[in-house]
């Protein structure tokens, strides 16, 4: 065997300390996030609207310059897997980046019932998981210590809407007890919240239930719920199903000619009936934890509107509520990891559970569940293809229009709206 | 429940309104069950990836309407991609499970529905679509009873559907070439009826009437890449209860089955639905297994 001359051998041991040596300093190092988010199945939509947040954040973060922990400077990283839509590969998955991948910080996944699924993994390890696409109550009562959640609880969803019938009610002299209700929500854990916090509204008024039907995981046909609508002419119809379950509703409600005074829904911008429907959708009134029109802002994004056109100029869509309260779980973690001045998981959860951060997707302040109390939600109405605030009123652009103008539909209902 | 079926006492043209919907969302399932009846009869695979099948259809109309052309058009360009598929899909890959144990084609096809799911997914994302057919509705009984015209158009597609391919079977050659398969294949091809090709035929001939079905539902029920599941199992259903090889028998059970749902889902409740549904199967084929023991006994 020919021997490597000695000075090759030189150059090349000289190349390996020149780069032991700057490894640590020129390159800055990585704070890798884990996230288990569905890129495929069910949730593949808002799978990619949640990837879509994270990144933009971490793309943000990284252009001020990262993080800075004891003079040493980090950028942000994540890891993804593709959790398919199903609770039993997001728990497999989380536990492969913890414990394979060695992750110490978590992002929630989409959907209720896949962070349901991850919270046990991270209780178990010890790891704080911040998230924005968890909204369902169950996840904040059985006592977990490391799931931190920015958006507001699916209880508070509609709640405004309910309101709305009521002070128009009032307005028009006849009492809020006199109105009727039909609910139609979707088989899941996220909507039968909607519904429970619904209900907790509608008893308070002492309102109505007239419909209080559950709508099938796999539902692609509401003519039955909407031939109960015809037949008992509730005031207001509140649905929920994610977006299959909006975009079924608006178009049926049109096709069956179904008339009501009011419509609530959830799940509207991600499903862009605005944009899709126009016609079809036109003054539904819709839940949403965000809106590029608020006036919240930060230092990473600036206002609302400026984080909107960002996220277009990037991504070249309009940015759903789903995308700017994923966002927001990244900048907490920026915070927390800034203010704890270190890299341990326990730290950092306890740096999350006393943030108390303005951003551009509104304030955000833990109570002791790891939920969000400093943010309201908003309710939008669909003017003409876009979506108006009309409620909380400190943020509303215009008032909100009720009864939906009958020429939406034809059938002549009787309502005290 | 009671109060459910006072409405219905009340109002009855809501049991009309029930009625025709579920006649005319069973005439969509009956053409995806005669597809899979028709494989099913002649080649003994059941073909899991039905499902897929028929919301690839309804992609292709979606992308009609996307680029502004009419959705209906959709239905015999839908109808020939599918066929094509069917036929690649054939000979690459059933024609390896043909004539082995059923449980090979149940994986096989199993393997396929995921695959076109995924691919679904890509090429057209993630998001639940619909078509706007631009057609309206009619009116009865004060706004108690609407029919949508689309639907109507999809039934009365799907009935000519229906005896189109009743009349293929019936009178043509290749027609008469699927049944003479159907019945005894090493008689057939002892006879000079090429096999493989009459299988090949049918796999495609079954995937084209999922595209055209799929297409024509996706004017009036929201497709999704991850939802065909729902119309491989109704498929299933129909052609469980129906029989194989009885075209008559499996409209009449879809649109049994879409009636059946509609009501259940008015009077149940809408969450009881799909179990009433399953529960009607479990009835029927525990009638028939009871028939089957009583003849039985009497040959005894």
């Amino acid at each position: 065997m020919r021997r490597v001359p000695v000075w090759l051998q030189g150059f090349g041991l000289a190349v390996i300390l020149t780069m032991l040596a700057t490894g640590g300093g020129a390159a800055d190092e990585v704070i890798t996030l884990g996230a288990a988010v569905s890129d495929t199945g069910k949730y593949a939509l808002n799978g990619a609207n949640t990837r879509n947040g994270y990144d933009l954040a971490v793309d943000a973060i990284n252009a001020k310059g990262g993080i800075d922990i004891g003079g040493k400077r980090y950028k942000l990283a994540i890891r993804y897997y593709d959790d398919e839509s199903t609770p039993a590969r997001g728990t497999e998955l989380a536990e492969r980046l913890i414990k394979q991948d060695g992750v110490k910080f978590m992002l929630g996944p989409y959907s209720s019932g896949l962070t349901k699924a991850i919270l046990p993994v991270v209780e178990k390890y010890r790891v704080p998981m911040v998230e924005g696409n968890g909204a369902a109550r169950e996840l904040f009562t059985k006592g977990y210590h490391y799931i931190f959640a920015v958006l507001s609880t699916s209880d508070q969803y509609l709640s405004s809407a309910i309101e709305l019938a009521a002070e128009n009610a009032q307005k028009l002299g006849k009492a809020p007890s006199s109105i009727t209700v039909a609910l139609a929500m979707e088989n899941d854990a996220f909507a039968q919240d909607v519904r429970a916090g619904v209900l907790d509204d509608i008893n308070r008024h002492g309102m109505k239930v007239v419909i209080d039907d559950q709508l099938p995981l796999e539902l692609n046909d509401m003519s039955v719920t909407l031939a109960k609508v015809k037949a008992l002419k509730p005031d207001l119809l509140v649905i929920s199903g994610h977006e299959k379950g909006a975009m079924t509703a608006v178009t049926q409600i049109k096709a069956l000619k179904v008339y009501v005074p009011m419509l609530a829904l959830t799940h509207c911008d991600s499903a862009q009936i605005a944009e899709k429907l126009a016609e079809a959708s036109e003054y539904a009134f819709c839940a949403g934890q965000w809106h590029q029109s608020l006036s919240y802002r930060d230092e990473v994004f600036g206002s609302a509107a400026d984080f909107a056109n960002r996220f277009k100029a990037k991504f070249g869509y309009e940015p759903a509520y789903q995308v700017a309260q994923s966002a927001a779980a990244v900048l907490i973690y920026a915070d927390a990891l800034v203010r704890a001045q270190s890299l341990e998981p326990e730290k950092v959860r306890d740096a999350i559970a006393a943030a108390d951060l303005p951003t551009f997707f509104g304030r955000i302040k833990f109570d002791e569940t790891g939920k969000n109390v400093a943010k309201p939600m908003v309710l939008t109405q669909v003017r003409h293809g876009k979506y108006v605030v009309v409620a909380p009123k400190e943020w509303a652009a215009d008032t909100p229009v009720i009864p939906r103008p009958r020429a939406i539909a034809v059938d002549g209902a009787l309502s005290p709206l | 429940m009671v109060s459910n079926l006072l409405i219905l006492y009340e109002a009855p043209p809501l049991a009309l309104q029930l009625l025709l919907d579920g006649i005319l969302i069973g005439a969509v399932f009956a053409l995806a069950a005669y597809g899979m009846a028709l494989v099913w009869g002649v080649t003994n695979i059941i073909n899991i990836a039905q499902g897929e099948f028929v919301m690839l259809g309804g992609f292709i109309a979606v992308a009609f309407a996307d680029h502004g052309l009419p959705p209906l058009f959709a239905v015999p360009v839908a109808a020939a991609a599918l066929y094509g598929l069917g036929w690649v899909l054939f000979q690459t890959l059933i024609v390896h499970v043909i004539g082995r144990d059923m449980f090979n084609s149940v994986l096989a096809t199993f393997g396929i529905a995921i695959v076109l799911q995924q691919l679904m997914g890509r090429v057209f994302g993630g998001a639940d679509r619909i078509v706007e057919s631009g057609l309206g509705t009619w009116s009865f009984f004060d706004g108690l009873v609407t029919v949508v015209q689309v639907k109507v158009l999809v039934f009365v597609y799907c009935l000519l559907l229906g005896v189109a391919l009743a009349l293929f079977l019936g009178r043509s050659r290749q027609g008469q070439a699927i049944r003479a398969t159907a019945q005894e294949p090493r008689a057939a091809s002892a006879l000079g009826i090429k096999t493989r090709q009459i299988y090949a035929m049918t796999y495609a001939l079954n995937a084209a009437i999922c595209g055209a079905a799929g297409a024509l539902a996706a004017n009036a029920y929201t497709i999704h890449a991850y939802s065909g599941l729902s119309y491989t199992i109704r498929s299933f259903m129909i052609v469980v209860v129906a029989g194989v090889g009885n075209l008559a028998g499996v409209a009449s059970a879809a649109m049994g089955l879409g009636v059946a749902e509609s009501f259940a889902g008015f009077i149940l409740g809408t969450q009881y639905q799909i179990a009433f549904v399953f529960g009607l199967l479990v009835a029927v084929l525990v009638f028939r297994n009871w028939r089957l023991g009583r003849q039985r006994r009497t040959l005894q």
